[in-house]
Order: structure tokens, then sequence, then C-alpha cells
């Protein structure tokens, strides 16, 4: 790891401040891929804010049926939280399968989206939830915020603070995980609302997560796992390497999605 | 550098450190506690797994600086006046380690699963939770044999004590 210098920011104010003195600075939040990244310099920060210790960040709270997450939850409170599961099951599933248990003990929701990893499960469930993005400036439509492969609308120190949506009616995830790394090779998030059904794909797409209106089309005709069988999943559209192929990443999208739909019910 | 002053096994600790200092290499050079130990460096094989603040992590892929202030359990922490844990003596009464290179990870991660888990653990659970740290010798039978009776008995014990 190449050197760096450490800051503890004490409050979100204090974390912007601190991050607009480093020009070539970075956000710390759990650390679970920002430090993997640096021990293999592929990032040298020279200054590292470290978010974690900002009282206001973490929690979850929810009205009826509108649900914010503070960015700074990890992914094991999301994955435990009662009151989450009683309005949206599916996004306490997808919480609790992200890498093993001490990475849910560190890795959060708002290092997970901000990061925008290609084969990250958040930024399915966000797309697929239509979920709003706060930050500490404005509030960002998550089909506005995920632009491509560790891309996002985020300006220069720019930093999430929440994320925030309605709860589905229904809603199911369902993932291929890679073996060894435990990331998304395919996982597919599917949520049905009054305003009709959103897919969410991440794992598979050449640009990073996307939107299938395909399936989203055919599950709001009929909300069925069949309903996913006929849609139209081009292998040119979708990643490839030594994992997968973008033939059976293509395949996988439908498989995945079948199973997400039974899994939401 | 920077001075980290944190809690390691009930004793408050200093040292000094570049700001870069993995908190894993800070417990075991700057501390000398070995038993927690370095294997994939990649976050993966889970043989560095500590606890902070009551929660399983891995030490491998936090700075020492990020856990200034904090409690920090090692294995060399969890045995009571010379008693093995009972995980411990449970990974050795069922022969869950071969090599035992990753046994200081794999009874860590135990202890903090059967502390979350209430007593409700069963095979498939903590075949789950144990996806994180690998084990190249067992074929991880005699570990998951290990962890299910540890979790029998410290939650059974409790259960006695409170009747």
């Amino acid at each position: 790891m190449y050197e760096t210098s450490y800051h503890r920011a004490s409050s979100v104010e204090d974390a912007v401040k601190l991050r607009g003195e480093h020009e070539e600075g970075r956000y710390l939040a759990g650390g679970m891929t920002l430090i993997a990244t640096m021990k293999q310099r592929l990032a040298a920060p020279t200054d590292l804010i470290d978010l974690r210790h900002i009282p206001d960040l973490a929690g979850i709270s929810i009205d009826g049926r509108n649900v914010r997450i503070g960015a700074g939850t990890p992914h094991a409170e999301v994955a435990k939280s009662d009151e989450l599961r009683a309005v949206c099951p599916a996004l306490c599933n997808l919480a609790g399968m992200i890498g093993d248990p001490h990475v849910r003990h560190m890795g959060t929701i708002g290092g997970s989206i901000a990061n925008n990893d290609p084969a990250a499960d958040y930024p399915a469930a966000m797309l697929a939830l239509g979920a709003t993005i706060i930050t500490d400036r404005r509030w960002i439509a998550a089909d506005e915020f995920f632009v491509g492969l560790f891309e996002t609308a985020l300006e220069e120190g720019e930093m999430v603070t929440a994320v925030t949506f309605e709860a589905p009616e229904k809603a199911g995830y369902a993932k291929f995980a890679n073996p060894a790394s435990r990331y998304a090779l395919t996982g597919v998030f599917v949520a049905k609302s009054a305003d009709g059904v959103r897919v969410g794909v991440t794992g598979a797409g050449a640009n990073g997560v996307f939107r299938h209106k395909g399936m989203e089309e055919a599950l709001g005709v009929n909300w069925a796992p069949d309903s996913v069988a006929g849609a139209d999943v081009d292998p040119k559209d979708m990643l490839s390497d030594m994992h997968a192929s973008a033939a059976y990443r293509a395949n996988l999208v439908k498989v995945m999605a079948k199973r997400a739909v039974i899994a939401a019910g | 550098m920077s001075k980290v002053t944190l809690t390691v096994n009930g004793r408050t600790v200093s040292g000094e450190c570049d700001d870069r200092m993995l908190l894993v290499h800070f417990i075991r050079e700057k501390l000398g506690l070995t038993g927690t130990h370095v294997g994939c460096d990649t976050t993966q094989c889970g043989t560095c797994v500590i606890h902070m603040d009551g929660r399983s992590v891995k030490s491998c892929s936090i700075l020492a600086v990020q856990a200034a202030g904090a409690e920090i359990t090692t294995i060399e922490g969890i045995a009571a006046q010379g008693e093995l844990h009972p995980v411990q003596a449970a990974f050795k009464e069922h022969h869950g380690l071969q090599c035992g290179f990753c046994t200081p990870g794999m009874v860590m991660t135990a202890v903090d699963m059967i502390g979350r888990h209430s007593g409700q653990l069963d095979e498939a659970t903590v075949r789950h939770e144990l996806e994180g740290n690998i084990c190249r010798c067992t074929g991880y039978q005699n570990i998951v044999a290990a962890v299910l009776a540890a979790n029998q008995q410290m939650h059974g014990a409790t259960r006695q004590a409170a009747e």
C-alpha cells in the first residue's frame, strides 16, 4: 500500500470540508473495497476521510411504507432489521448475501452504491426499488445515479448520506454468486408496486447495473416466474470474463429473474 | 505517523504506526500477538478474524488507525484463567483442525456466530456463515461439528445457569 494520511470525520460537514482540502483524497466508509484496492496498489489516495464515526450516518428509519437507510449502515444491520423485514424482506435477504459475516459487519450501503461495482448487490435493488440517493447536497433518482462501471452521478467530493424508497408490494432478489468472491456473477432484483414492475440486474451488464424493460413489461402483464422466459437478453450487452461468458450470463439473467419472482411470491 | 491507542484483550495499549499500517500487522508486530494470522492478504481467507467492538472483522482489511479507540479481542484473549474457551475445547474435542493455520480465525468466527444466533444454529447456517473462512485441510466437516457442539454447550450452560 502506498502512503496515505488518515482523517476521522466527526460530521457530514466536517467530512465534506476535509475532502475539499485534499484533492486526491477519498472517503472511507467500511473500507471493504477501498482498503483491499489500496493493498493491491490499484488505488492510492493521498488522504482517507473516515466516515465510520459520524453518528448521523448509520441507522434505518421506517415511516409507514417509507424506508430511509443511512449510508453508514453496515450490511449486517440491514440484514437483521426486523422493522425493514416487515416491509421489504427482499432487501434484508440481499444484505445477508453480501460477502461474508465479517465483510457484512464493516461494509456499508453507502460505500457499496458510491463505488458502483458492476457486480455489487445493492445497485440492482436501488434501481428496482426506484430508490432516491441522498447526498450532502441533493437528491438523485437511482435511474440517474448509476452511470456505468464504477461510475456514478456523484460530483467530486459529493458524499452519499442516505437512501430512501417506498416499500413495494412484493420484491425478491436472486443471485448466482461467484463462489470465491461472493460477488454476483448475475443478480436480479424484482419489485412490484402500484406503479408497475421494475427489474434491476447486476453482475451481468457490460455497462454495469441496468433495468430490463422487456422483463418489466412481461411481469407487469403477468406476475409469474415463467413470464420472463420469453424475454430478450442480448449476449452482446453482457460482461464476459474467466468466470462466465456473455452467453452464459445472458441465460443467468433469465434464470435469476425467475428465481427472484419465486422468492418474491 | 499516528499514535494509535486501543483496548486489546482488556488492556489499553498504544503504538506509533504509519497511517497505512493494517490492523493485523499492528497486532502482530507492534503488540507481539501472533495468534492472529495473515493468510491470503486479499480479504478472502479469514485467518485474520478478530473482534472489534464485539463484531467479527477481518483485521487485514482495516487500518490500525481506523481501529483507534476500539475494543479488540484476539484469539489470545478468549481463554479465561488458562481454561480453554468452550469453542477452543470443541475444536480440540472434535478435531476441527489439522495444520492449525486457519484455526484462530475459525475460532473467532465461531465465537461471534454463536453469540449472534442465541442458540438457534443449525448446520446450514454454520456452513453459510463460514463462507469467509477458508480451511485447506479438514474439508470443514469437523469444524462444523465443533461449532455446533460448542453452540450446544454454551447455550445449554446458559439455560442451566438461568434455571
